[in-house]
Formats: C-alpha cells, sequence, structure tokens
C-alpha cells in the first residue's frame, strides 16, 4: 500500500497524527490503526522476543557475506571434525567445512523455504476459500468437499510420498509441503469470505458492474489477509521443522547446500565424540521456529483478540 | 462441516439417520480421495512404473510384459479401479525390498507404530492436562508464562535431534536407559508374537523381564514423540479451563463455600471432558503419522521406518501401501471423535 501519509500531516509530529482523535482520511486511519496494533504488539514481551529472532534472522541472511569468509561449502579434509575454537567458533564437520559459515549460509536456505511455501500456499487458499465463500451454491459444495479430503489427510507421510515420487531435493520438498497444508487456509478464507460477501460495498461494487473475478481479488481477499497471515506465522515452525525432517531423511535439500536439517542427519556419525557437529544446527532451528511460534502468539492476540491465548 | 438440513429430494429422515448417512458419505469421499491422491503419488508422478519395476537394463520383452501386467496399457479410469479394488481387498501388491506381499509387511509394523503412540499419548495426557489446568488456574501468574513457553518449545523443538541428543545423554554417556529398537537383542523372541504389542505380549506371558527391557526401550522414543502432544494438549487444556472457570455455575460454586480443588475438579473438568476428548484423538492421530522421525532416530520398526526405508529403495508399493493404511487411521479416528464430539455434546448438534 503506498500511503500518501506525508501530504495531510499536520504539525506536531507523527505521533501526534497517529494519536489524533479525528482522523481526517482513510490513510491516517488505517495509520492509527495499524500504530495501536503496534503499541499492543509492543506490550507483549513475547512477542516481540519473536520479532526480535525473525528481524535477526533477516539481517543475519542477508549480510551473510559480510558475517563469513566463504560460501560453507568450501571442504579441507586436514581440517576435519575439529572442536569449536577462537578459529572455528561452531567448529568444522566431517568435511572440514566451518559450521559457523554453515549456519549462517543456512539461513538463507531455511528463509528460502519460509518463502517458497508461503508464495504457493498464500494464493492457492485464498482463491479457493474465497470463491467458495463468495460464489456459495454448488460451486462451495464441490472447492469444500476438496478441501475436507486434503484437510483429511497425513500432512508429513503424504509429504514423503510426494518426495519419493518426485525425487528427493529442496524444490520438491517445498512443492510436497505445499500441497499437504494449504487445505486450512482455504477453509479460513472461506469463513472470512461468507462474513464480508453480503456487505453494502460489495454490492456497491456488483452494481457498478465489476465482475465476480474483480470483487473476489480487489474486495474481497484483502479482508482475508489478517488471519491467513496470522495462521502461515503459527505454522510456519511446523513448516520450518517438516522441511528440516525431509532434510534430516536426506529428502530435502541436497549437499552440498548448507540446510540444518540435513547437517544434523550427517552429524549423526560423530555425536558421540564431536557433539558439535549435529548441535548446532539443531539448535539453530529451535531457535527459528520458536521465533516464528512466539510472533505468531503474539500477532494473533494484536491482530485478532478474540482467539488469543492469553484472553 | 454444516450443511442445511432438510434440502434435496429425499424423505426426511430421523436426525440420527441423516448424521450416520452423512458421516459415511463423507468417509468415503475421503477415502476415496486418499486412494486417488496415493494413486496420483504412485501411478501418475513417476514417468514409467514399468521401468521402475524392471530396471533400465531390463529387455524390451520383460518391460512390455511388465506394463502389461501392471496394466498400463489401460485406461486411467480403469487402472484407477483396479488399483482401488484391490486395495479394497488388502491387495497393495508385493514388496521389492522384502519380496513378501506389503500387506503381510504392514501387519508386521504396524504393532509397534501402534505401541510407540499409544504410549506417547498416555504421556502427553498424564503431564498435559494437569500443566493446562494449573496453568489456567494460575492465569497470567508466573506458573502460567512459565507452561506457555514450555509448550512453544515444545511445538518448535525439531524431534528427531533432541531424540538424537537424549540417546547421548541417557544411553551412552549416563546409561540409564537401553538404546534404540524395542528390546536388547537377547531378548528377541522370547515372547509369542500375539498381539504384536510387545508390552501387552510379555505381560501375558509373565514374562516380566521382557517386559521391563521393552519399558526402558520404548521411554526415549514416546518423550520425545510425546512432546508435541503435551504441548498441544496442555494449551488446549488451559483455554477450556478457562472457558469453564469463566462461567456462572463456578462462581455459584464458590459462592457456595465449596473448595477451589472441588470446583476445578469436579465441576469444571468434568464440563470440558468431551472437548479435552477430541483434542486427545486429534493428538493421537497426528502421533501414529508423526512417528515417522522418531522410528528413524530409535530404529524402532514400525511403520514409519518401513515407509523410510522402502522409500530409499525405491519400492513404490511399500511407500503407497503404508500411506494408504496411515491415512485410513488418520481418516478413521478423526471422523470417529467427531461423531463422538456430537454424540455427547449437545451444543454441537
Amino acid at each position: 500500500m503506498s500511503a500518501p501519509e506525508a501530504t495531510t500531516r499536520p504539525v506536531g509530529g507523527l505521533r501526534a497524527w497517529l494519536l489524533s482523535d479525528a482522523p481526517a482520511n482513510v490513510w491516517q486511519a488505517r495509520a492509527q490503526r495499524a500504530y495501536f496494533g503496534w503499541l499492543t504488539f509492543k506490550s507483549n514481551p513475547i512477542a516481540m522476543a519473536g520479532l526480535i529472532i525473525i528481524a535477526t534472522l533477516l539481517l543475519i541472511a542477508a549480510i551473510a557475506p559480510l558475517l563469513t569468509g566463504g560460501a560453507g561449502i568450501e571442504q579441507n579434509l586436514g581440517n576435519r571434525l575439529q572442536a569449536p575454537s577462537s578459529e572455528h567458533w561452531f567448529g568444522t564437520d566431517e568435511l572440514g567445512r566451518d559450521i559457523y559459515d554453515r549456519i549462517i549460509w543456512g539461513s538463507r536456505v531455511t528463509l528460502y523455504i519460509v518463502f517458497l511455501v508461503s508464495i504457493i500456499v498464500m494464493p492457492i487458499g485464498l482463491l479457493i476459500g474465497t470463491i467458495a465463500g463468495y460464489v456459495g451454491g454448488w460451486i462451495d459444495t464441490v472447492l469444500m468437499r476438496f478441501t475436507d479430503i486434503f484437510l483429511a489427510f497425513p500432512r508429513l507421510i503424504l509429504a514423503l510420498a510426494f518426495v519419493s515420487a518426485l525425487g528427493p531435493g529442496l524444490e520438491n520438498a517445498v512443492i510436497a509441503i505445499a500441497v499437504t497444508t494449504w487445505s486450512p487456509y482455504a477453509r479460513l478464507a472461506r469463513a472470512e469470505a461468507l462474513t464480508v460477501r453480503s456487505s453494502e460495498y460489495i454490492l456497491a461494487a456488483q452494481i457498478q458492474g465489476a465482475s465476480t473475478l474483480r470483487i473476489v481479488i480487489f474486495h474481497v481477499v484483502p479482508m482475508c489477509l489478517s488471519s491467513i497471515i496470522v495462521r502461515l506465522t503459527l505454522d510456519m515452525a511446523g513448516i520450518i521443522l517438516t522441511a528440516a525432517g525431509l532434510g534430516f531423511l536426506g529428502l530435502g535439500a541436497q549437499p552440498p547446500l548448507p540446510e540444518w536439517g540435513a547437517m544434523i542427519s550427517t552429524g549423526r556419525d560423530f555425536l558421540l565424540d564431536q557433539w558439535w557437529v549435529s548441535t548446532i544446527p539443531g539448535i539453530a532451528i529451535l531457535v527459528v521456529s520458536l521465533g516464528f511460534n512466539l510472533l505468531g502468539d503474539g500477532l494473533r492476540d494484536v491482530l485478532d483478540p478474540r482467539s488469543g491465548a492469553s484472553e | 462441516m454444516t450443511r442445511k438440513k432438510g434440502a434435496g429430494p429425499f424423505p426426511p429422515l430421523p436426525p440420527f439417520a441423516r448424521n450416520l448417512l452423512r458421516v459415511v458419505f463423507t468417509l468415503a469421499l475421503t477415502f476415496l480421495g486418499l486412494m486417488a491422491v496415493t494413486f496420483f503419488i504412485g501411478r501418475v508422478l513417476p514417468t514409467d512404473p514399468a521401468m521402475a519395476a524392471v530396471g533400465n537394463r531390463a529387455s524390451e520383452a520383460v518391460y512390455q510384459a511388465k506394463r502389461l501386467e501392471l496394466g498400463l496399457d489401460r485406461p486411467i479410469l480403469i487402472q484407477f479401479w483396479l488399483f482401488l479394488t484391490s486395495a479394497l481387498q488388502g491387495d497393495f501388491g508385493k514388496s521389492i525390498m522384502t519380496s513378501k506381499p506389503v500387506i503381510d509387511d504392514l501387519k508386521r509394523f504396524f504393532p509397534a507404530t501402534l505401541e510407540l503412540a499409544t504410549v506417547a499419548t498416555l504421556f502427553g495426557v498424564l503431564f498435559g492436562v494437569p500443566m493446562g489446568v494449573i496453568a489456567a488456574v494460575r492465569q497470567s501468574k508466573l506458573t502460567d508464562h512459565i507452561v506457555r513457553v514450555l509448550g512453544l518449545i515444545g511445538y518448535s523443538v525439531p524431534i528427531f535431534w533432541l531424540g538424537m541428543v537424549s540417546l547421548v545423554v541417557f544411553y551412552a554417556k549416563l546409561d540409564w536407559l537401553p538404546g534404540t529398537g524395542r528390546l536388547d537383542i537377547y531378548y528377541d523372541g522370547i515372547v509369542d508374537h500375539v498381539t504384536g504389542v510387545i508390552l501387552i505380549d510379555s505381560a501375558l506371558a509373565g514374562e516380566w523381564e521382557v517386559f521391563n527391557n521393552a519399558l526402558g526401550h520404548i521411554i526415549l522414543p514416546a518423550a520425545m514423540l510425546a512432546l508435541y502432544s503435551l504441548a498441544y494438549i496442555a494449551r488446549m487444556t488451559r483455554s477450556f479451563m478457562l472457558d469453564q472457570l469463566s462461567q456462572e455455575y463456578v462462581l455459584t460454586a464458590r459462592v457456595k463455600g465449596l473448595p477451589e480443588r472441588t470446583v476445578i475438579w469436579r465441576h469444571a473438568f468434568k464440563n470440558m471432558l468431551v472437548q479435552l476428548i477430541t483434542v486427545i484423538a486429534l493428538s493421537y492421530v497426528n502421533l501414529l503419522e508423526g512417528s515417522v522421525l522418531t522410528e528413524t532416530v530409535f530404529a524402532w520398526p514400525g511403520i514409519g521406518l518401513y515407509i523410510t526405508n522402502s522409500l530409499f529403495n525405491a519400492d513404490m508399493n511399500a511407500v503407497i501401501g503404508g500411506t494408504i493404511v496411515i491415512g485410513a487411521c488418520f481418516i478413521g479416528i478423526n471422523m470417529l471423535s467427531d461423531v463422538l464430539y456430537r454424540l455427547v455434546d449437545p451444543r454441537a448438534r
């Protein structure tokens, strides 16, 4: 959204503008709502912890080349399985690769998974759900039966079967995860669409002659976005864990890509004497999925206070 | 799943029969969906199933024979029909890896998964429910926050990793618990295979030494597997309990001067039991499928390990068979808990 806030901002600064009792236009009202949401969010220490973790992850991924000495895939067999030291903070693995470098570069792999799953799952769920909810009738019945079928499936097992048919690999793992996770989003979007379909602004759009597709995309979908995003944030930890699990089984990211789940798996053989090879990527996964869980919990309290865990 | 009542060309049925009919219809439809997806995975996605079965060094004649045997020359709908009917008769084809019918393998591996998931659910209930109740009673106090953070950690930890670490700590370093597998090797084969669940079989046979050994083996994998369901059960229990505690009958009970313990366990807890049972059933099916990674780490010979091993041997029949069995359990228990919920809780009708 490109809010032209600067044009209407009165003297008294941004804070006064945001806290004003009488918003002058729709942009100010929206900015105010976002600001109040931020205030609620900020007062929740658990959610802030989550936000800090995810922001740090994003930062680390963005400046990975500055933080590391290499791409994390250079082998140095003379240097294998070194314990953590001032030279190798997290030690080295069985091929002499620096684990600190691999963890840092691995954050990109994790974010890549998160991003890909989101851009596959959100549009599918939104489209099916909003069309079902807005159009109704037999289309609704058919689409929701279809969704229910996917809702009743065992996710991990199905993802396994998908990857086994498609062949191992990061992209295939992402596809398998996406195929098995879109259904709750369709349900959620449908429920939201049902509540807005009979509102007057939809009627106004209909009278102006907007097509069904236009109404769904421009008027119904935006109303469903916030609950979809909350749900996606909460599910993200599960998605990361599933991707790591597939990587651990050797079905996800393939070597030499520094994927955390696969790193745990290679360290399995050295766990007794070289604990760091497996332990450190495990901690990385734990911290990142904890971050998403904390953030999702906080976002839910802000955007959807009715179902908050801390009411 | 809400549908308009009384619509359609059929004469009105009594509510119970209508509900039953709808459940059966949904069940059949969902199962058909499962079969369609697994058929798609097993027969359509691999570029050439016949090639996958015979390998690329087979002669043209062998390849063509396999194609005919698999029915690949027939229309796809007929292929699906054959797949569906043979699966319904328990025929999933032969496993390449064990060269036995897949269904026999599944029968052998399934009890181990069932045993693991059941013990894990017991752990989850035994610890999760009290945790949730305590968190609700002491809402927004330190205990509540601790339970909440513990729950979030339970949701966030990669179980396969924690399993490995705990094996190192409790087995290799401290030697408090036995290692991987279901039994130590010298206890293997002592007890007859009756139910396939070693804890039950050994108790039936009175072999308490075997029982103890099996118990030691199951504690660690079950505890790992239980983490997720523990977090889930504790969270839901807390929210159900908060719901009940804000009701007026609780206030009445307190005003009457009943001790707090009676108010919580006799009054509030009783009223949330139905919801709780649904949650437990849901977490149980999740464990049935979630056991894949745990079984791999602990070398637990269940369906999860069977599926992953088959995967690496390109044993598609076995993968599909295992997926269908777990999927059918998943769908069945889901539906059962749904029905139970409607049956017991009048508000849900």
